[in-house]
């Protein structure tokens, strides 16, 4: 490749009050690869995108665009240049259809219909040539994740994109899904598209693109031919220091059921099944994992445990029978039982993002008798005295009690979680998703952190999509699949080809195992 | 990051907001054919000129704190009482039959009961419309507009049929005699000889406004039931993760609300010394510009209060020695509300970007 870099930055620097996002980056996208950007949540990679689509101004340097020097004030701008950006969070009219969308902001004239049909004879074009297919006249709100995603990605292509920036597009994706999107992209790039793909997953690093970037703290640390690299690698440059990718742990020595589970079936509030009878139990000092594709009732095992869903069946915790009916029962109690829970979506449920750290430390504990002063008052004193504790045992960044939880990063917004949990020395963890969104330093502290807990004897039930994590983390595995389960597997005798098929409702896997 | 400090924000912004709409009132005046200096110079002696002014002032603006914390308070539960008229209302009633059941002796004996009554009619006229949302999801912004309506009516009825005295043409109670005559400022600041008007109709009930907005902040940010409160307010998902029941924050913040907004009698109608129709005046709706403007924080609230007050009371005045309509008072007033309320973003975001600016220059010494 001797020709000019479709995307040349130099020196670019960027500040926001004292914090410095990118210093002095310097980088070359040469024109049809796909080139990831790699780093940590904060490390200023979206910064830098965001430069270059004109959402901010650099303090200082220059981009060119195919050898040309290019101001980019704003999103327009970036557009005229050749440039599409496909966000993290879609920005999509939900009840509007997949052509309205796309047309949306770029029509032709006032009338809108000849837009639309230039559009809708686009889509079909691409829809065949980059497995790009989506029904134009379906409405956004109808549309998995997936295909909301590609509208995104059509939208770049009808405003003419050449360089495309996708900005963590796996993150909400199923593991199908994200293959699809994989070969989506090097279609594009086959066509001689320019695509960057900002990341914290090595695994899609290693996968698709054809070089690495890769961002410390502001800084480009390195810029590197995937095909000469691997993953401990990069992880090292990505943290700075050597990185456990495998779970550090030593055969589990499973004792009593702890949780026993039968006949568990849950209908949802339309009336739809979601859990159909299943059974399962999980031991002390065993990680019992269930595998799944996101919504195939996984989700609701997790409520129904932790206390905010009814459903019916027969749960015993030590023995004990707990109250499925929501009548006697409700998240207080489970926690006074011994089951605590880290939630699968943080956001939504684990935290309140306006309340301080040390609110959110005692959140679903509000009511134990040692943050209480008196009958009436609480003691915000011994709880923020309680947040720094776990906060220094957990090392959760910046140490500070009195920052509200949504400027913390994703990564030490879940060891809040995790610290509150688990601190609380339960009888029973339920764990969803615990490392989504989180970057790989965190990672290997919150994997580690479920271990030791595991390894005093307590029993954890994880539900995660990422099948890697499952693998490496739980102990036994069950598969859900429709709200039933599939399959069982000991971690150490399975691989992710069987669970894969199990994880598709295909029962007979002794093909793959 | 926070953009802006939080000085900037608390009190910044509410201050430029309320410039900006008295500039525009100004604008108004001047075109009505009146220096706007002097219109203001009128309001400022009406309502802060004398003791008489400010005890109508305080008055007013004892009010607006039991309806600013009703309408806060149901905020921080992240629902929307439309309903503070109707509850202070209906709480105005209770004062009221407390008032006239008995001979009152003494009124510290009178207070407490009246406070009690007037508590348990605001709260139970605002325990349906809690319950038709919890229960039937009927949105609370509906039902307690209804139940404003629904209680008006109803005091047209008690009032004309059944508590009007033999005889009157007057739609109003008897008077509840001496026996519950709150201590007025006059009488307070006496006791320290310190001359106050005894016309003015301000009361011992500002200082039991002032302690409800210490209890208040006691309430939201010191116990268990605020934390709940304030959690549901800001994630009902999560609140239902921690085991804290939808239905009851809903009951129980709407019932503290129409609470508050039922103690306003204590002020409105024991001062009048006879329930009579409209005893209320559309405090309740002001409460909500009140807790907007405040932040639906009590120190917030009573400044806001404070300068609702003022307004109502300087307005009055205005009307009564310029030849400027009544309705321009009102006019006035929405300016601020529209301002401090609903506009918030118009002066919000040039500040923010001004704050940006500033701090630049400082960032690159570091």
């Amino acid at each position: 490749m001797n020709a000019e870099p479709a995307i040349e930055l130099k020196g670019i620097s960027k500040a926001f009050g004292p914090v410095q996002a990118n210093k002095d980056i310097s980088i070359r996208v040469m024109p049809g690869t796909i080139h990831g950007i790699i780093g940590e949540n904060g490390a200023g990679k979206s910064t830098l995108m965001s430069i270059l689509y004109g959402f901010y101004k650099a303090d200082r340097g220059e981009v060119f665009i195919s050898g040309t020097k290019t101001e980019i004030p704003d999103s327009q701008a970036a557009i005229a240049a050749g440039i599409g950006m496909v966000f993290q969070h879609f920005k999509l009219v939900e009840n509007f259809t997949v052509l309205e969308n796309v047309v949306l902001g770029a029509e032709e004239g006032a009338r809108l219909r000849p837009s639309l049909s230039k559009a809708r004879k686009l889509l079909t074009e691409l829809a065949r040539e980059y497995e790009l297919s989506v029904d134009p006249d379906e409405t956004i709100e109808e549309l998995s994740v997936g295909h909301q995603q590609r509208v995104e990605i059509l939208k770049a292509l009808y405003r003419k994109a050449d360089i495309l920036i996708l900005d963590e597009p796996t993150g909400v994706l199923t593991p199908s899904e994200a293959d699809h999107l994989f070969r989506i992209l090097k279609g594009l790039r086959d066509e001689g598209k320019t695509i960057i793909l900002i990341t914290h997953k090595l695994r899609e690093i290693m996968d698709v693109t054809d070089t690495v970037s890769v961002m410390r703290r502001g800084e480009m640390t390195a810029t590197v031919k995937t095909s000469e690299t691997n993953p401990q690698a990069l992880a090292e440059l990505m943290v700075g220091r050597k990185v456990l990718l495998q779970v550090d742990k030593v055969a589990a020595q499973p004792k009593d059921k702890v949780l026993d589970i039968q006949g568990l079936r849950v209908v949802d509030d339309d009336g739809v099944e979601r859990v159909k009878g299943i059974d399962l139990n999980v031991r002390q000092g065993e990680i019992l994992g269930i595998a799944g594709v996101a919504g195939n009732g996984q989700s609701e095992v997790l409520e129904v445990l932790g206390g905010y869903r009814s459903a019916t069946g027969r749960v015993t915790l030590n023995g004990q029978d707990i109250d499925l009916t929501g009548r006697a029962s409700d998240g207080q109690t489970r926690r006074a039982n011994g089951i605590c829970h880290v939630p699968e979506d943080r956001h939504r449920e684990g935290l309140i993002l306006d309340y301080f750290a040390w609110e959110n430390m005692v959140f679903g504990y509000h009511r134990a008798p040692e943050y209480q002063r008196s009958k009436y008052l609480m003691d915000n004193r011994a709880i923020r005295r309680d947040t720094e504790e776990k906060m220094a045992r957990f090392d959760v960044r910046p140490p500070i009690p009195n920052l509200a939880a949504k400027n913390f990063s994703g990564g030490n917004q879940q060891k809040i979680v995790l610290a509150r949990e688990i601190e609380r020395d339960p009888e029973l963890l339920l764990v969803g998703q615990p490392t989504r969104g989180v970057d790989i330093g965190a990672i290997e502290f919150i994997h580690q952190q479920i271990v030791e807990l595991r390894d005093r004897g307590k029993a954890v039930l994880l539900v995660s999509v990422e099948l890697e994590e499952i693998l490496s983390l739980a102990d036994r595995i069950t598969v859900m699949f429709d709200g039933q389960i599939t399959g069982e597997r000991l971690a150490a005798d399975t691989n992710e080809n069987e669970l894969g098929m199990l994880m598709a409702g295909i029962t007979d896997t002794s093909g793959a195992a | 990051m926070d953009v802006m400090p939080k000085w900037a924000d608390a009190i910044l912004i509410p201050i430029l907001s309320i410039l900006i709409s008295f500039f525009l009132s100004g604008l108004v005046i001047l075109y009505l054919g009146m220096n706007p200096f002097e219109a203001l110079k009128l309001m400022v002696t009406g309502a802060l000129g004398s003791t008489y002014g400010w005890g109508y002032t305080l008055y007013y603006t004892t009010n607006f704190i039991f309806t600013g914390l009703c309408a806060a308070i149901a905020f921080h539960a992240r629902l929307f009482n439309i309903g503070g008229e109707g509850q202070a209302t209906f709480g105005g009633l209770g004062v009221a039959l407390v008032c006239l059941a008995v001979p009152w002796p003494h009124w510290t004996l009178a207070l407490p009961a009246a406070m009690l009554g007037g508590a348990l009619f605001g709260a139970a006229w605002a325990i349906i419309p809690a319950w038709l949302q919890a229960k039937r999801g009927s949105h609370i912004v509906i039902t307690t507009i209804m139940f404003n309506y629904i209680v008006a009516a109803l005091m047209v009825f008690l009032l004309v049929e059944v508590l009007k005295p033999e005889g009157s043409m007057d739609p109003a109670t008897r008077r509840f005699g001496d026996g519950v005559a709150l201590p007025k400022f006059s009488d307070i600041f006496g006791l320290f000889a310190i001359e106050f008007s005894d016309a003015a109709p301000a009361n011992i009930s500002f200082f039991i406004a002032i302690l409800a907005c210490y209890l208040f902040w006691l309430l939201v940010w010191r116990t268990k039931l605020g934390y709940e409160l304030r959690a549901y307010g800001h994630s009902e998902s999560a609140a239902a993760y921690a085991g804290i029941s939808p239905t009851k924050m809903i009951i129980v913040a709407m019932m503290i609300s129409g609470g508050l907004a039922g103690m306003m009698g204590i002020n409105s109608v024991m001062a009048t010394d006879r329930l009579v129709l409209n005893s209320v005046e559309g405090a309740g709706f002001i409460g909500l510009a009140v807790a907007l403007m405040g932040r639906s924080h009590p120190v917030g609230i009573f400044l806001a209060a404070l300068l609702f007050g003022f307004l109502y009371q300087g307005g009055g005045e205005l009307a009564l020695w310029a030849s400027i309509p009544r309705e321009l008072i009102i006019l006035i007033q929405g300016l601020v509300i529209l301002f401090t309320g609903a506009l918030d973003n118009l002066v919000r975001m040039p500040l923010e970007k001004l704050f940006l600016l500033l701090r630049k220059p400082r960032s690159e010494e570091v």
